[in-house]
């Protein structure tokens, strides 16, 4: 059927612009080209060049008259084609039958019949037993079971906890008694970059690996008020894993790997929840604190 | 010869655990048992539900085990969950088939092979963590190589890389084309 045919039953002139129309489309040249292949029954190895190449383009005029955007890759494919069929059709040399010249087609078969190998291989994935299509796992929608395998999870951490961790590691350092002149030490605007590329690097920080012993009492007191300012940002969260435990920091814009998570994090009867954890696990009473 | 606890011990701790879980995992959990005699109850227990009548089955997925729903039941379970589940595009698939057999691959070679722009297809597989960039290349320009995530394991339940099947293999056994049925050009004349 010829190609006006088909688009003036389809378009009213009037509609040709607002129409677009969802034709089987093809994932790009290759996958055109064995379409073409199959249809025609023609050997891979033998294409007959010219034929498929109008057919080729017979299919490029149409998805031209049906307003589809002809991507790039279509032209390249065209072109390649219209030189191996101009290749054919030049007379073999003696030097080049000498040379045993390459059939023109060679290239285009060998890529063929790879595109073709992982075409297969794509369907063969398709067909398998697809998690969430055909096979299901458990899933730990229920709060109660979550948490049995949460345990090593961070739970959020009470300001007064972050402070404590800051007194442990003052204590450690004496206070100086000495008066020295020391150089101007770094403003919290610096530190808090500093301690923003570190998370940028590491993803997580341990609270005292921030605060390491042999830093001065002003960069400690420097670095702490800079986590609380970031904090006050919304740039960092800071997490516990266990009462007691080591304090994380990580970075707040990193997206959140659990898909479990509640949206939006922590709330306030979050904390409560976290917080009766944590109480239970050392084995006193949470009702005392409620 | 592994008694019959330590096979329900590991059972409740496959059930309980929202990933599949390894051997190496499971060994050192279970540090009080020789890891032959964990080995050997796994496969008793993959054994015990393949051949029991169960709705769900103990598969090797990832590295590791998981408890899986039977696939013959997935229609019921999509009328519980209410989900459809995935679906990927014939380009998704495709993107997701040559990275899977010619890892560690780039762009442009996946590129080369399809005949077309995957830029977006892999980016959107890779946001899926289906696709996990494993480094660059060190050649000019240096692009970045992408290899399949153990996400993309889980997903097409295969157990590890080694059990996709050979390129070799896959030419003799193709499954039918999903798309074969398709209508060709939906675009003959309506009858009046």
């Amino acid at each position: 059927m010829p190609l006006e045919d088909m688009q003036s039953n389809l378009f009213s002139d009037a509609l040709e612009d607002a129409y677009r129309v969802h034709i089987s489309e093809f994932e790009g040249p290759l996958d055109l080209l064995l379409h073409l292949i199959k249809k025609n029954e023609v050997d891979i190895y033998n294409i007959p060049i010219a034929a498929i190449t109008r057919q080729y383009l017979e299919y490029m005029d149409l998805l031209k008259e049906l307003n589809l955007d002809i991507a790039g890759e279509f032209l390249v494919m065209a072109a390649t084609l219209l030189q191996i069929k101009s290749r054919m059709l030049l007379p073999v040399t003696q030097e080049e039958d000498e040379a045993e010249m390459e059939d023109p087609r060679a290239e285009l078969v060998r890529r063929l019949l790879e595109y073709q190998r992982y075409r297969d291989a794509s369907y063969l994935l398709s067909s398998r037993n697809l998690l969430g299509r055909d096979v299901f796992a458990r899933k730990f929608d229920s709060r109660e079971l979550a948490d049995l395998v949460r345990k090593e999870e961070p739970a959020d951490v009470e300001l007064f906890e972050l402070i404590e961790a800051f007194q442990r590691v003052l204590a450690r350092v004496s206070v100086d008694t000495f008066h020295d002149v020391v150089a101007d030490g770094i403003s919290i605007a610096d530190r808090i970059a500093e301690v923003l590329s570190l998370l940028h690097a590491e993803k997580t920080i341990r609270f005292d690996a921030l605060l390491k012993d042999g830093m001065t009492r002003d960069l400690l007191v420097v670095t702490f008020l800079s986590i609380l300012e970031l904090c006050k940002m919304k740039l960092i969260k800071i997490t516990q894993a266990e009462s007691l435990g080591a304090i994380w920091l990580t970075s707040a814009s990193l997206p959140d790997d659990e898909p479990g998570d509640e949206p939006g994090g922590g709330t306030a009867a979050d904390d409560v929840m976290n917080a009766d954890d944590d109480l239970e696990t050392e084995g006193t009473v949470a009702w005392e604190t409620a | 010869m592994p008694g019959k606890p330590l096979r329900t011990i590991i059972e409740s701790l496959i059930f309980v655990h929202d990933q599949p879980l390894s051997l190496d995992r499971l060994a050192l959990i279970l540090e009080e048992h020789e890891r032959s005699d964990i080995r050997a109850a796994l496969e008793e227990l993959v054994e015990e539900y393949s051949t029991g009548e169960r709705g769900i089955v103990l598969v090797q997925v990832a590295g590791g085990y998981q408890l899986r729903s039977r696939p013959e039941h997935a229609d019921y379970i999509r009328r519980l969950t209410k989900s459809k589940g995935v679906k990927f595009s014939q380009s998704a698939l495709e993107t997701l088939a040559i990275v899977a057999y010619r890892q560690p691959v780039t762009r442009a070679e996946v590129e080369y092979l399809r005949g077309v722009d995957s830029g977006g297809v892999m980016k959107s597989l890779l946001e899926k963590k289906l696709l996990r960039i494993l480094g660059k290349k060190d050649v000019p320009g240096k692009p970045l190589i992408y290899g399949t995530s153990r996400e993309f394991l889980e997903l097409f339940s295969l157990k590890d890389l080694g059990s996709l099947p050979t390129l070799k293999e896959i030419q003799e056994l193709v499954p039918p084309d999903p798309f074969a049925d398709q209508p060709e050009l939906p675009l003959d004349p309506v009858e009046p």
